[in-house]
Parts: C-alpha cells; sequence; structure tokens
C-alpha cells in the first residue's frame, strides 16, 4: 500500500536535493534548475495531501504554484542573461560588488 | 502492483534530481529535469490527478525547459567556470553539505513521527478529484480572484523579462 | 506699585534692547530717559506713602517666588527709609545720568547707542531690585544683575583690548565677593531660619547674646567679603580702576553714585546684625580707613584724569565703611547720598573735558581749560569743594559727620587717618583742578589716547574744544546744586540744626517686631503696624548720642575745615605756582613715586600669586587632565567604539550570494530544528 508517507518522505528527499544544488553549484542556470526542483517537491505534497483529503483544493494550489514557477523562471532567466551581458560569466562568485 | 509503479518513478524522479545537480553540463542538467518532469507526471496519475499531470508536462517541461533550454544555448554556458576564484573555501562548502544533510535528517525525523495514513479510496471521492470540470469550476468560482492575480503576476514577468533582458538601449 | 519702580527701567531695556537699534537715537534715548523719569515719579509716589503709612514703611509682594518647607522666599518689596533715600537717589541721579548719555553718546551708531541704554536701563532697573529687595535672596538677584551690567558696560566698547579685559577682571573679582555673600547667606538661614531682613534683625536682636554672637560674626566677615568686593575695597578694590575703559556716563553712574555703593547699603540694611558681631565691625572699620588712605594716596600721583575720580571713590567708599564699622549707619549713608552728588558731578564733568578733547584723558596733556570750558570748569570746581569738605557744601556734612562719629567711639588712630585721608582728597582733588583747567595748555607730544573710539576721530585735538552740550550742561549744573545743598538735610545740632536726615533714618536701623504669622504672602500692597519694642536687655541698635558735648563737635568741625583748606592750598602751591617743584618733589622721592603711581603693585602681586597658579593648575589639571584626556576620551571612545564593532560586523557583507544563501539555509535549518523539538 502506498500511503501518504511515502509520498511525503520522497517529496521531502526531493526538496533537500534541491536545497543542496542551490548552495553548492557554481552556475546560475543550474541554481535556478535547483530552484524548479524544490518547486516540484512542493506540488507532490499537494497534490499528495489534496488526495488525502478528499479535496480538489490540492490540484488547484499546484496549478497556481506551476504559475508563479513559471513567471519566476522567466523574470529570472532574463536576469541571468542581463547579467551575462555584464560580466561574461555564470558564475555566482562574479558578482560581489556589494562586498565591504 | 501500484507499489512497484510508485517505487519505480520515485527512483526515477530521486535519480533524476541528483544528476540535475551533479552534472557538470548544465545541458544534461536540462534535460535530465525534463526526465524528472516526466517522473512527476507519472506520479500525478498514480495521485488520481490526471489534470495536474498534463498540466505538469505541457507548462514545465513544454515551456520552461524550453526556455531554459534557450537560455542555455544563447549564453553558450559551459560548465562552471574556474576562472572566477569561488567566495565560498572548501570549508564553508563541506558546510553546506552538512547542512544539507542536516535538513535532510529534520524532514526524516519529522515525517517519521507522522503516523501511518493511508489514502481514502472511495469511489465518489476519487471521481471527484479526477473530474477536470470540477477544478474548473472551482478555479473559477471559489478561487476566481487568485486565478485573476496570476494573470496580472504573468502580464507582469512578461514585461519584466523584457524589460530586463532586452537589448541595452542604445541612448546609455 | 512699587514694583513699578524697577519695571520701567526694565521695560526700557526690553524696548531697547529688541528693536532699539532699528530706530533712530533720540527715539532710544527718549524711551530710555522717560522711562527712568518714570521710575523716579514711581519713587517719589512710593516714598511718599510710604512715609506717611503707620511705621514708615511699605511692603509689596509680587509673588511668591520660592516655598519650600522652612524656606519661603517672596518676591517681595519694601519701602523703608533707607531703600526711600537710595530710590530717590538711584532713580533721580540715574535719570540725569541717562539725559548725559544722551549727549555725550551721540557719536556712537543707532545699533550701539540702542545697545548702551538697553544696558543702563537694566543696570538701572537691577539696582532698584537690590535696594527695594525685601529679603537676601531677592537682594542677591539685584547684586549679581549689577555685576553682569558693570561688565556688559565696563567692556561696552568690547572690540578694544583693554576694555574687554576690564570688564572680565570687575565681573570675575565681584564673583570672589559674591561667593562670600552666598556663604553669609546660607548660614544666617542654617541659623536664623529666614533670610528676610526683618525677621533676621528681629531673631538677632531677642536671642540671648551668646548664641548669636557667634553666626553672627562668621556670616557678616562673609557678607562684608561680598561688599569688599562690590564696592571695591580692599583687596578686591582691583577691578574699579580698570572699569574706567568704560564710558565716562557709566563711570559716573555704576562705579560712584550707585553700583559701588551697594556694599555699604548692605550693610546699613542688616545694621542690626552687624550690630551683634564687634568683631566684624571693626573689621570694617579698619579695611574701610585703610582703604581710604591707600587709595588716597594713590590718587594723588595718577595722571589719568579718570583713574584719579577712580581711586577717589575708592578713598570716600573708604569713608562710608569706616562710619558703617563705627556704628554711624546713618552717617554713612548721609555721606552715600553727598557724595552721588559730587562724584556724579565730577565724573560728568571729567567726561565733558574729555569729549571736548576728543578723547584726551591725560592730565599732562591738559591746561587752561578754564576759559574755553566755563560751565565745565565752574561746576568741576563746586564738585571738587564739596568733595574737599569745604561748608556749606555738602560733602563737609557727611564726611564731618563721620569724623566725628568716628572720634567718639574712642577710636582715635582711625580718627587721625581720617583727617590725613581728608588731606590728601582735598590735595589730590585740585591738583586735578589745577592740572587741568588752570595754567597753560599743554598739547600732547604723543597723539591723543583714544578712550573714546568715535568713528570720526578728530585730527586736531582741539577742533572739537567746545563747552558741554545742553543736555550735558543742564545735568551737570542740577548736579552742582545738589552738591551745593543736599548737605542741609544733615545740619547737625551743633551748629544749631535739627539734623533731619539721622531721624529720618533711625527707624530703619532698629529691629521691628513682626510676630510670626504675621509675616504671610499675600498679593498686593500690604502695610503692617509694628511695635517698635526692643526686648529687654539688648543693646539699641543705633548707639545712642554719646556724651561727647557740642563743644568739642564744633572744635572737630572747625579742625577738619582747616585740613581740607591747607590740602587745598598745598595743591595750589604745588600745581598752581610752581608745577617744577613738584616734579622735584617725585625726583626726590622717587622710589616712594614709583610706588604710588604703580599702585603698590597689587595688581602684580595678585596676578603673581592667584591668577597664574590657577592658570597653571587649570591648564596642567582641568583641561588637559579632565577634559582633553577624560571627556574627549570618553566621547571619542564611544565613536572609536562604534567603529570597531562596525568594523568587524560589516564582515557579514562578503558580497558573495553563495555565502547569503548558505546563511538561509542555516536559518532554516535551525528554525526548524527548533520547532522540531518543541
Amino acid at each position: 500500500m502506498v500511503t501518504l508517507n511515502h509520498y511525503l518522505i520522497l517529496s521531502g528527499l526531493l526538496f533537500c536535493v534541491g536545497t543542496a544544488g542551490v548552495f553548492l553549484r557554481r552556475n546560475l542556470i543550474t541554481v535556478l534548475l535547483s530552484v524548479e526542483i524544490m518547486l516540484n517537491a512542493v506540488n507532490i505534497t499537494f497534490v499528495a495531501a489534496g488526495r488525502y483529503h478528499g479535496s480538489v483544493d490540492g490540484q488547484i494550489i499546484t496549478f497556481f504554484v506551476m504559475t508563479v514557477a513559471a513567471a519566476e523562471a522567466a523574470v529570472g532567466l532574463a536576469l541571468v542573461i542581463a547579467l551575462f551581458r555584464h560580466r561574461e560569466t555564470l558564475s555566482p562568485d562574479a558578482f560581489t560588488s556589494l562586498k565591504w | 502492483m501500484e507499489q512497484i509503479v510508485f517505487y519505480v518513478l520515485a527512483a526515477v524522479a530521486l535519480l533524476a534530481s541528483f544528476g540535475v545537480i551533479g552534472q557538470r553540463n548544465p545541458m544534461h542538467s536540462v534535460m535530465l529535469l525534463i526526465v524528472s518532469f516526466g517522473a512527476y507526471a507519472g506520479l500525478y496519475v498514480l495521485l488520481d490527478a490526471p489534470f495536474t499531470a498534463v498540466t505538469q508536462i505541457i507548462i514545465y517541461a513544454g515551456a520552461i525547459m524550453v526556455l531554459f533550454l534557450f537560455v542555455v544555448m544563447l549564453l553558450n554556458a559551459h560548465t562552471e567556470d574556474d576562472m572566477v576564484p569561488a567566495t565560498i573555501g572548501p570549508r564553508t562548502m563541506k558546510i553546506g553539505v552538512v547542512l544539507s544533510l542536516a535538513l535532510v535528517g529534520e524532514v526524516a525525523y519529522a515525517l517519521l513521527k507522522i503516523a501511518r495514513t493511508d489514502f481514502g479510496t472511495d469511489a465518489g471521492t476519487v471521481s471527484s478529484i479526477k473530474d477536470v470540470g470540477h477544478i474548473g469550476s472551482m478555479l473559477y468560482t471559489s478561487y476566481s480572484f487568485a486565478f485573476e492575480v496570476t494573470s496580472i503576476l504573468i502580464l507582469v514577468s512578461m514585461v519584466g523579462a523584457v524589460v530586463i533582458a532586452g537589448k541595452p538601449r542604445k541612448d546609455r | 506699585m512699587v514694583a513699578l519702580i524697577p519695571l520701567l527701567p526694565f521695560l526700557g531695556f526690553l524696548i531697547n534692547a529688541s528693536v532699539g537699534r532699528r530706530v533712530s537715537k533720540s527715539v532710544s534715548g527718549a524711551v530710555a530717559c522717560l522711562l527712568m523719569l518714570g521710575a523716579f515719579g514711581a519713587s517719589v509716589t512710593a516714598v511718599l506713602a510710604a512715609h506717611n503709612a503707620p511705621g514708615r514703611f511699605i511692603q509689596e509682594t509680587v509673588f511668591r517666588w520660592i516655598s519650600s518647607g522652612d524656606l519661603q522666599i517672596p518676591l517681595a518689596f519694601r519701602v523703608d527709609p533707607l531703600s526711600s533715600l537710595m530710590i530717590l537717589v538711584v532713580t533721580g541721579i540715574g535719570s540725569l545720568i541717562h539725559i548725559y548719555s544722551t549727549a555725550y553718546m551721540h557719536e556712537e551708531t543707532d545699533a550701539e547707542f540702542a545697545r548702551y541704554f538697553s544696558y543702563l536701563n537694566l543696570f538701572a532697573a537691577f539696582m532698584l531690585v537690590l535696594v527695594l529687595g525685601s529679603s537676601f535672596p531677592v537682594m542677591f538677584v539685584g547684586w549679581e544683575g549689577v555685576g553682569l551690567c558693570s561688565y556688559l558696560l565696563i567692556g561696552f566698547w568690547f572690540r578694544k583690548q583693554s576694555a574687554a579685559d576690564a570688564g572680565k577682571k570687575a565681573f570675575v573679582v565681584n564673583r570672589i565677593g559674591d561667593f562670600g555673600f552666598i556663604l553669609g547667606m546660607f548660614l544666617i538661614f542654617v541659623t536664623f531660619h529666614t533670610l528676610d531682613f526683618q525677621e533676621v534683625a528681629w531673631r538677632v536682636s531677642t536671642w540671648a547674646p551668646e548664641i548669636a554672637v557667634g553666626p553672627a560674626t562668621i556670616a557678616t566677615l562673609l557678607l562684608f567679603l561680598g561688599a569688599t568686593g562690590k564696592s571695591a575695597q580692599i583687596p578686591l578694590y582691583v577691578w574699579l580702576p580698570d572699569a574706567m575703559e568704560g564710558p565716562t556716563p557709566v563711570s559716573a553712574l555704576i562705579h560712584a553714585a550707585t553700583m559701588v555703593t551697594a556694599g555699604v547699603y548692605m550693610i546699613g540694611r542688616n545694621a542690626v546684625l552687624f550690630q551683634h558681631a564687634p568683631i566684624t565691625l571693626a573689621v570694617v572699620a579698619g579695611i574701610g580707613i585703610a582703604t581710604a588712605l591707600m587709595a588716597g594716596t594713590i590718587g594723588l600721583v595718577q595722571n589719568d584724569i579718570k583713574r584719579v575720580l577712580a581711586y577717589s571713590t575708592v578713598s570716600q567708599l573708604g569713608y562710608m565703611f569706616l562710619a558703617m564699622g563705627v556704628g554711624a549707619y546713618t552717617a554713612g549713608i548721609f555721606h552715600l547720598y553727598t557724595h552721588a552728588f559730587f562724584k556724579a558731578l565730577l565724573f560728568l564733568g571729567s567726561g565733558a573735558v574729555i569729549h571736548a578733547l576728543a578723547g584726551e584723558q591725560d592730565l599732562r596733556n591738559m591746561g587752561g581749560l578754564r576759559k574755553a570750558l566755563p560751565i565745565t570748569y565752574w561746576t568741576f570746581l563746586i564738585g571738587a569743594l564739596a568733595i574737599a569738605g569745604i561748608p556749606p557744601l555738602a560733602g563737609f556734612f557727611s564726611k564731618d559727620e563721620i569724623l566725628f562719629r568716628t572720634f567718639a567711639h574712642g577710636n582715635r588712630i582711625m580718627w587721625i587717618v581720617g583727617l590725613l585721608t581728608s588731606f590728601l582728597t582735598a590735595t589730590y582733588m585740585f591738583r586735578l583742578v589745577f592740572l587741568a583747567f588752570h595754567g597753560d595748555r599743554r598739547h600732547p607730544e604723543h597723539p591723543a589716547h583714544d578712550a573714546h573710539p568715535a568713528p570720526d576721530a578728530h585730527p586736531a585735538p582741539d577742533a572739537h574744544l567746545h563747552d558741554a552740550p545742553p543736555a550735558m550742561a543742564i545735568v551737570l549744573i542740577v548736579l552742582a546744586i545738589g552738591s551745593i545743598v543736599a548737605g542741609f538735610v544733615g545740619w547737625p545740632h551743633a551748629i544749631g540744626g535739627a539734623n533731619r536726615i539721622e531721624r529720618f533714618l533711625e527707624p530703619s536701623f532698629e529691629a521691628h517686631q513682626m510676630a510670626p504669622g504675621e509675616f504671610q504672602v499675600i498679593e498686593g500692597r500690604a502695610s503692617r503696624q509694628p511695635r517698635v519694642e526692643l526686648a529687654a536687655g539688648v543693646e539699641p541698635a543705633v548707639p545712642g548720642s554719646q556724651a561727647v558735648d557740642e563743644r568739642r563737635e564744633i572744635e572737630l568741625m572747625l579742625l577738619s575745615v582747616a585740613i581740607a583748606v591747607a590740602g587745598i592750598l598745598v595743591a595750589m602751591f604745588f600745581w598752581l605756582r610752581n608745577r617744577a617743584a613738584a616734579t622735584r618733589v617725585a625726583y626726590r622721592a622717587a622710589p616712594i613715586y614709583t610706588l604710588l603711581l604703580n599702585k603698590y603693585y597689587v595688581d602684580e602681586l595678585y596676578d603673581a600669586t592667584v591668577v597664574q597658579p590657577i592658570k597653571k593648575l587649570s591648564t596642567l589639571l582641568l583641561w588637559r587632565g579632565i577634559d582633553a584626556a577624560l571627556i574627549d576620551g570618553a566621547v571619542n571612545g564611544v565613536g572609536g567604539a562604534v567603529r570597531g564593532t562596525s568594523a568587524a560586523l560589516r564582515r557579514l557583507q562578503t558580497g558573495s550570494i553563495r555565502a547569503y544563501a548558505a546563511s538561509l539555509f542555516l536559518g532554516v535549518v535551525v528554525i526548524l530544528g527548533w520547532y522540531l523539538m518543541r
């Protein structure tokens, strides 16, 4: 029997993977991809919980999450392009102007 | 049967995600992410949410990932640039790894405290969840405000993306 | 009503201080003079009212100033015989000097003119508060206030270094005296639990002498220290000669007629208290006569016309203190009153001379002005005769009264020194007259010492040589008339007079019973009926007439006249007939001459023993030690600490996005962990 717990564990693991990716990678695009992983993990949680409660709210929230994720990805990538134009590199370590 | 499908799909998703964060080439990361999206879609189907599964493929795999691909190709993104010196030394990296494991541990600990909860198998509930028409009607009635706001959000992000990523203006 | 007396000049101060510089000189001068005349009118009214009131006094409380348990100090003014005389002198002579000033200061700009009159009015207001105050604190307000105005007016031409220095010197030296005054005031409160003059007088006279004398002596000595500061006696007289840097009308008003008499007045006000401290009285008399002699000797050789008059003032004040010291309070106040007339006259006359000579003040560069400045000359001569003590002018009566009382008190040495000083007074005063007005005009070898920085300095020294303008001349004439007739109120019994002034002032020097509880703080006018009772067994506050018969008095009178005439004759010989002889005497007695010319080197002595050590101590300890090291160190230290802390904290801002992400991550883990633990 697949229980809610299974899905929750799965999404928890996926979330941690995404977080690790955000921190450990030195390529801006990969960082954004890791953020997408985190969002998807959350989506799974929502849908599973919605299924558990027997309501459709989980999917609706997922719908919105996806939309917002799309918007965020668009703007984020636009920023990456703008930054790339500036420094010709995609490493987050190149942008240290706000250093004391 | 359902269990096997679940475990297979879960494994695919996990392995693909590890691959995303592990791969050096960003192109590979994007491809692997698309694979994981496919796994997610399967999981949604298992959860009696076909609409979400389809939406996942269309929006995420179809639109967002294409966008990522475009950007990767446009910027000719290679592997990590070693020309730029890392601002975080190896010690902090190790701390990062430790923190990630700590997060894992916490999440696991939290989840283990939850009692075993089974999904309901009531046919009526299932059908109401499955029903796309039901989702649609909820969207346009109870959640209509959020719906409208989201549409504005999309508009804003479109404009923003154009402005930010657009060519630098000549008169600067 | 009584409060109007100091209020009108204060109003003048406010007006002239705020809008004075924007109006013309005639307006600001008129405002000041009219308000002073108004104060004079109010004084006359108040004096008449007080004279007709039961008990011969009016007390008016303006408001309840300090009220704290035992310490009840209303802002109250009291018009009794003594303060009646004082307010008439202050407002009367004050008004005259205001009028004189409108002409004397006419070369100043509008703004400076208004500033001058605002200060002058403020001074009058404070002086009136001083003499009208019914308790120590109110008097002290006036005391401090006149000190302030003295500083402001001495340093009126503050752009001149010597004037600014003189102002500071006056203020600082006064302050030392004020310290004594404050301590005396505290002691009186602690001993008698009251600060009202009447109350103190009553209590000190009803207590047993053994307990009263000790605190009374110490308190009066401290008060007398204040008096030496304000009234320029040894040891705090050094500021008065320097104060001549101020405009001449200021010297006339403040440093001759009114402010410097505040010390004498204070002793008169507390006559009963002083009467119970015989040691203090001896000290007062001793210092008074010593100062009189010392100042007289210095004045004999000074070359600046105002310096001679300044030392003369110090000397005459010494006489007044001598009188107070031997218990002749009426005589002292009488001399205060006559001295106000002729000293103001002399100063204003010298002002006319200085004005005519466009700023020349050195006697060696004057002479022969008798023909050119007739009004000035004749009024000045009257003033000189008055101060020398030639009957029937005013100075004779008052000075003779003092000498007689000293003689009657039994202190022969002081009497002889008093006679000697009287001789010196006549001599130096007529030296002044002869050098300034008689003989040939001596032109300056060097450019005129510009004591009066007029914006349009006259190139030819005699170009301005005209007699006093009307405003100044009228005042001089009025004061001359006063110097002649003012003494008549004190015509002694011995030659057939009634000595009205003594009878008039007597009630002020006695203790009146005020039952406790009668003394309430109510608004408005309050006149009471005191019962003039002196507790049994207590010596009368005013010394009764000593058993010296009148024949003796007439003999002594003739002696003083003879001494005065002798002084004039000596002056005539040395400075009218045979100037060379004076130079020869000075040559022969060169050491003494130099000593006198340099004022016994007192200023240098003070500088070496007091001023320099304080300066060094302040520099080393207070400035370097405390201010620079401690306070600056603390303040800069706080700044330094903030800087250090922020330098350490800003390292958080690494600019590395990943580091920020890492800290976010860390926060998430921690918070999540905390929630899980709960």
